[in-house]
């Protein structure tokens, strides 16, 4: 397969779009088409969606016949902490509060980096930020987040 | 005289204590993550729209617009002293700045760079004063066939202007298009691709793609390419420009400030396009061009003064037809939106004081860069040396409170997640997401008013071509995408833009 491949830039974002594309059409054949002078609620999303699949059938062809660059490295495990650490911040806001979640956020995506140090400096700038945020956010702004949740009786 | 009158009455509201307040926090905010890398006005502006709920729109659209403007003369600083592009829009400026630097010179290039920026927004903010009110004349005579027309004209443009390739700049475009239309549909009342859930009923907010997106997908790309920034700092001395630079920057500045002038109102275009086609220009027209990439001062008069004017002149589609040229304005539409006004050609009637009272904040904001820029060089110093490993933490930090406090829900924030893994994949994959970003705030809005022309016209599509503008801006629009198919000026295109790349 790769070597048919020439340009696998091309070739993904072709995916990418007929996958988008045949979601959208597929969902949209239920909303009701219309006429063009009373459209539907399916009128212009399937416009687009068809759209959309020609443009990642065009893609595709071109990236057999045009070469263009490799792809590289996927950086598969800065995406695990950085899309983790943001799930994590969902999931222990409302349970275990702000502070806990903003620990969890603050540690997993960090974690992401080469440079990452667990030292005296890391906690520091840990600390400040944590209570830079329940200052600001939660008392400051009046955004509804407790600082401790549910697990903690707040 | 009105005009006059206008920006008298714009004066009282940008000078008032409160609002001078907010523009000084914009544009301190706009300079710091101007020198920052990897943390752009886009993100930053949506990050902290939440933020704005509370205070009255004149004083949150002031710091907002403060913040985008500022972050223009920010990415100079980075560009010039370390060699790295704080904001994509000074990568030309790195090019002669930091050589000027390391001659010696990094305090010459700094205030040349704030001059020229500072002269290019004091210009362009009078441009816009004198051609938003009739610009909006023209507007308000328009039925929603004209408004369908024009943003498909945008939309063409946008891809015309696009670095990148055509075919992906539409993709992304539909792919914005049909992604802006999750949540009910307003005629029938139908929820579409919301998969029973009714948070998605209410539609995807655009601040929660923009952070994913420009946030988290940037630090994703970021990290994947992470390295030390042990760059040797060139050290500031003699902050003021020779008489002679002033003579020879003259030329630059104003062929720059017109230039970015006009490539900022079109879609697509702003900050980043002006930059680079006023260093290709000035590279072919100035009698010192030889000295290019060598520590030419206009090196980093033009482009510096075209990103500035670009900046400022996007703001024009955005107050007087309600359109966004690029995202940063989209976010500003969201703002407005979210204060309650509607944004469009009526803000300047109905709402004089506050469509003056910011364009004469920008020219205060210009000022305060000025004074800010120069004299406090040593902090943004400091602030460039704060390693990327430190500060993306704390981006996320105030993405993920940000998404919340959107609507106190954490499906945003999980949904922010998800779109900063598609950010990456898009990264990836050579796609860029700026275009998708105009889709997805134009979607509905096309869709809208396709419906009511159509409606208007019994299903007939001609009134698209029978109504003169209608008919004179889808030509335009076909034109552009003829000009840009064509054999010969496709090759010009790749040229100029791998020119820009080198």
């Amino acid at each position: 397969m790769a070597g048919i491949i020439r340009n696998p830039k091309d070739f993904g974002a072709g995916i990418l779009y007929i996958a988008f594309g045949a979601v959208g059409y597929w969902i949209a054949v239920d909303y009701g088409f219309g006429r063009a002078s009373r459209m539907g609620p399916g009128y212009f999303p399937s416009v687009l969606s068809a759209l959309l699949m020609l443009f990642g059938l065009i893609a595709v062809i071109r990236s057999f016949i045009k070469p263009g660059e490799p792809l590289g490295g996927f950086a598969w495990k800065q995406s695990a902490f950085v899309v983790g650490s943001t799930v994590a911040f969902g999931l222990l806001l409302v349970p275990a509060g702000l502070i806990v979640a903003l620990v969890a956020l603050i540690l997993i995506s960090a974690a992401a980096s080469h440079y990452f140090k667990f030292d005296w400096k890391a906690v520091g700038a840990l600390i400040v930020l944590v209570v830079f945020c329940s200052l600001v956010f939660v008392k400051g702004l009046g955004v509804p987040m407790p600082l401790l949740g549910t697990w903690f009786g707040g | 005289m009105e005009l006059l009158a206008n920006l008298w009455l714009g004066a009282q509201t940008a000078m008032s204590l409160v609002n001078l307040f907010y523009c000084l926090i914009g544009v301190f905010l706009g300079t710091a993550i101007g020198v920052l890398p990897g943390l752009g006005p886009v993100a930053t502006i949506a990050m902290l729209l939440p933020v704005t709920f509370g205070l009255p729109p004149v004083s949150a659209l002031i710091m907002l617009s403060g913040i985008y403007y500022g972050a223009q003369y920010g990415g100079s600083t980075t560009a010039i002293l370390v060699n790295l592009p704080g904001e994509s829009s000074s990568v030309v400026t790195a090019l002669d700045g930091h050589k000027l630097a390391q001659q010696g010179h990094a305090g010459r290039a700094l205030a040349v760079a704030a001059i020229s920026s500072f002269f290019a927004g004091t210009v362009c903010t009078f441009l816009i004063a004198l051609f938003a009110p009739p610009l909006a004349e023209v507007a308000l005579k328009f039925g929603p066939a004209e408004y369908f027309s024009l943003m498909v004209l945008g939309l063409v443009a946008s891809i015309v202007l696009a670095s990148g390739s055509l075919l992906h700049a539409l993709g992304m475009i539909v792919l914005g298009l049909l992604l802006g239309l999750v949540g009910t549909d307003v005629n029938s009342g139908t929820a579409r691709y919301s998969f029973g859930i009714p948070e998605l009923a209410d539609g995807i907010s655009f601040v929660t793609v923009a952070m994913g997106v420009f946030g988290l997908g940037e630090i994703i790309a970021n990290l994947a390419h992470e390295r030390t920034r042990n760059v040797l700092m060139a050290k500031v001395t003699g902050l003021m420009p020779t008489r002679e630079d002033f003579k020879r920057i003259i030329g630059p500045v104003l062929r720059g400030t017109s230039l970015g002038a006009v490539l900022g109102i079109l879609p697509g275009g702003g900050a980043m396009l002006a930059s680079f086609s006023a260093y290709a220009l000035e590279k072919k027209v100035s009698s010192n061009s030889k000295n290019f990439g060598k520590g030419a001062i206009e090196g980093v008069a033009a482009p510096e003064s075209a990103n500035n004017a670009g900046a400022q002149t996007s703001f024009i589609p955005m107050l007087t037809l309600g359109i966004p040229s690029n995202p940063v304005m989209a976010l500003m539409i969201g703002a407005m939106i979210i204060q309650g006004i509607q944004p469009g050609p009526s803000v300047m009637t109905e709402q004089p004081a506050l469509f003056w009272g910011i364009v004469v904040s920008m020219w205060v904001g210009n000022v305060m860069l000025l004074v800010l820029n120069l004299p406090l060089i040593g902090l943004w110093v400091k602030m460039i040396s704060v390693p990327y490993h430190l500060l993306y933490p704390a981006i996320l930090v105030f993405c993920a409170i940000g998404t919340f406090s959107l609507s106190n829900s954490t499906f945003d924030v999980y949904l922010m997640a998800v779109f900063g893994f598609l950010g990456y994949i898009f990264h990836k994959l050579g796609c860029e997401p700026a275009p998708m970003m105009l889709g997805f705030i134009l979607g509905p809005m096309m869709e809208e008013f396709l419906r009511r022309a159509l409606l208007l016209s019994k299903g007939d599509p001609m009134v698209l071509v029978t109504r003169p503008i209608s008919a004179i801006m889808l030509g335009l629009a076909v034109a552009c995408l003829l000009v840009v198919l064509s054999p010969m000026l496709r090759k010009k295109r790749e040229e100029a833009f791998a020119e820009e790349a080198v």
